[in-house]
């Protein structure tokens, strides 16, 4: 059936996939990201595509569409800079309090607007890629979030490019807290392949008493993501291993299937 | 003709490639991306030299793992694999016939990715897997049965748009002579 040559190039070809298969993480991170710099030009002839038919929406638009839509901004931005006042008030008041206390003064976040230009090809993982880079300083472990809550963090940094899990992806375990009385705290997990809305809190003390609804944030522990970032709701909970502990269901904040944009939370 | 086939298949490949990172229109339709690098190999592995099937299985398998989460590499063998097995007995495949193109391109869609996925687990990594990865695995093999004769034609048309034409034989015989007259 096989012939000497087919041997020999199965041979050669194992070979290969060994040698790349074998590099050490960092060399393979660097391989990575050198032969995904081929598909740069690509990337260019996209977002070309992409912003065609935006611009040829965009000149369809009447001046009355455009005259209501500056209105609702103008409405939009007058209510967040009410917001505004009241959190710098409320920002100054925990300041103070901080002082008082003697607590570490809390750092303002560095956010950096990265644009999503690659999804994850295969199936089984769920990572983007996003166009910022070292050079950005972005770093791995970085966490990556939108304005309605927490993605995922960076995975692995180039000097224009990098790969950042998202929630789900069995890589990306972030560990949260549930907005209840309780303060239950538990560690997000992948969730199945197929919705990529849902995500596990699993490890939730067995008398955990959570309710559909209840918000889960970040908990700040574990070193990658600060506190406070909302995460999702509880959809639903039940009791695993006879009771020793729960387990839940959580909708994410986020809509993973459609990020454009993201922010990278900065040291 | 060889290295304008080979230049046409890596072209396609790369295009491939980064269409399904870029465009994840039949994500949000099917819930999976369907994968058309296992299609070339079985077009590569049918019409191409074994070179061109090995180097589209390493470069091939190199541009989708840079791409995606995969450790780098891992997507290699199971190309190989699939094309070299279709290279070994293409002399008996009706390769010009539609219903082996889909017989051909449904078992590679179904071979590769369980190949990969089995490569995972054995290198000690845990992709997300669940019930779920069964409809994601029949998605992207039912693609890769109709993606097949797409490509094939493809490739038929990219040939008759950039390759040489066979010079027609003209019925005229120079050795021929003709005698005009009556008798």
């Amino acid at each position: 059936m096989f012939k000497q040559k087919n041997y020999l190039a199965l041979g050669a070809v194992a070979l290969v996939a060994v040698l790349v298969f074998s590099l050490p993480p960092r060399a393979t991170d660097r391989l990575k990201l050198a032969i995904g710099s081929l598909f740069l030009p690509l990337l260019g002839l996209a977002k070309t595509a992409q912003q065609l038919p935006v611009a040829v929406a965009d000149a369809a638009l009447t001046r009355r569409e455009l005259l209501q839509e500056v209105e609702n901004l103008h409405r939009e931005n007058d209510q967040l800079k009410v917001m505004a006042l009241q959190t710098g008030a409320t920002a100054r008041e925990n300041d103070q309090l901080r002082e008082a206390l003697n607590w570490q003064q809390q750092v303002p976040w560095k956010l950096k607007l990265a644009n999503v230009v690659l999804r994850d090809p295969a199936n089984w993982w769920r990572s983007i890629e996003i166009d910022l880079g070292t050079r950005d300083g972005v770093f791995e472990n970085l966490p990556v979030l939108t304005a309605d809550g927490l993605v995922g963090r960076v995975s692995s940094a180039g000097l224009t490019r990098s790969q950042v899990v998202l929630l789900g992806d069995p890589n990306c375990k972030a560990s949260a807290l549930v907005e209840n009385p309780a303060h239950d705290t538990g560690v997000i997990n992948a969730s199945g392949p197929l919705d990529n809305s849902l995500v596990e809190l699993t490890y939730l003390s067995g008398g955990a008493n959570l309710k559909p609804g209840q918000g889960v944030i970040t908990s700040g522990l574990g070193g990658i993501f600060p506190k406070g970032i909302p995460i999702g709701q509880i959809v639903d909970s039940r009791s695993v291993e006879y009771g020793l502990y729960t387990e839940a269901r959580v909708k994410l904040s986020a809509n993973l299937g459609a990020l454009e944009q993201v922010w990278v939370l900065l040291p | 003709m060889n290295i304008l086939n080979t230049i046409l298949i890596f072209a396609v490949a790369i295009l491939a490639v980064f269409g399904e990172a870029a465009l994840p229109g039949l994500r949000h339709l099917f819930g999976a991306q369907v994968d058309l690098l296992p299609v070339l190999m079985v077009y590569a592995a049918l019409n191409a030299s074994l070179t061109t099937v090995s180097l589209l299985a390493i470069f091939g398998g190199l541009w989708f793992d840079a791409l995606s989460a995969n450790p780098l590499g891992v997507t290699i063998l199971p190309l190989f694999v699939v094309g070299l097995v279709i290279f070994s007995q293409r002399d008996l495949i009706l390769r010009e016939l539609s219903f082996a193109q889909i017989i051909l391109g449904t078992v590679a869609s179904a071979v590769v990715p369980a190949l990969t996925v089995l490569l995972l687990l054995t290198g000690g990594k845990s992709p997300l897997l669940g019930w779920g990865s069964l409809w994601q695995w029949l998605v992207m093999t039912a693609g890769g049965a109709v993606a097949t004769p797409v490509i094939f034609a493809l490739f038929n048309w990219l040939h008759r748009a950039f390759g040489y034409q066979p010079r027609t034989e003209t019925s005229f015989r120079t050795d021929r002579e003709i005698l005009r007259g009556r008798n």
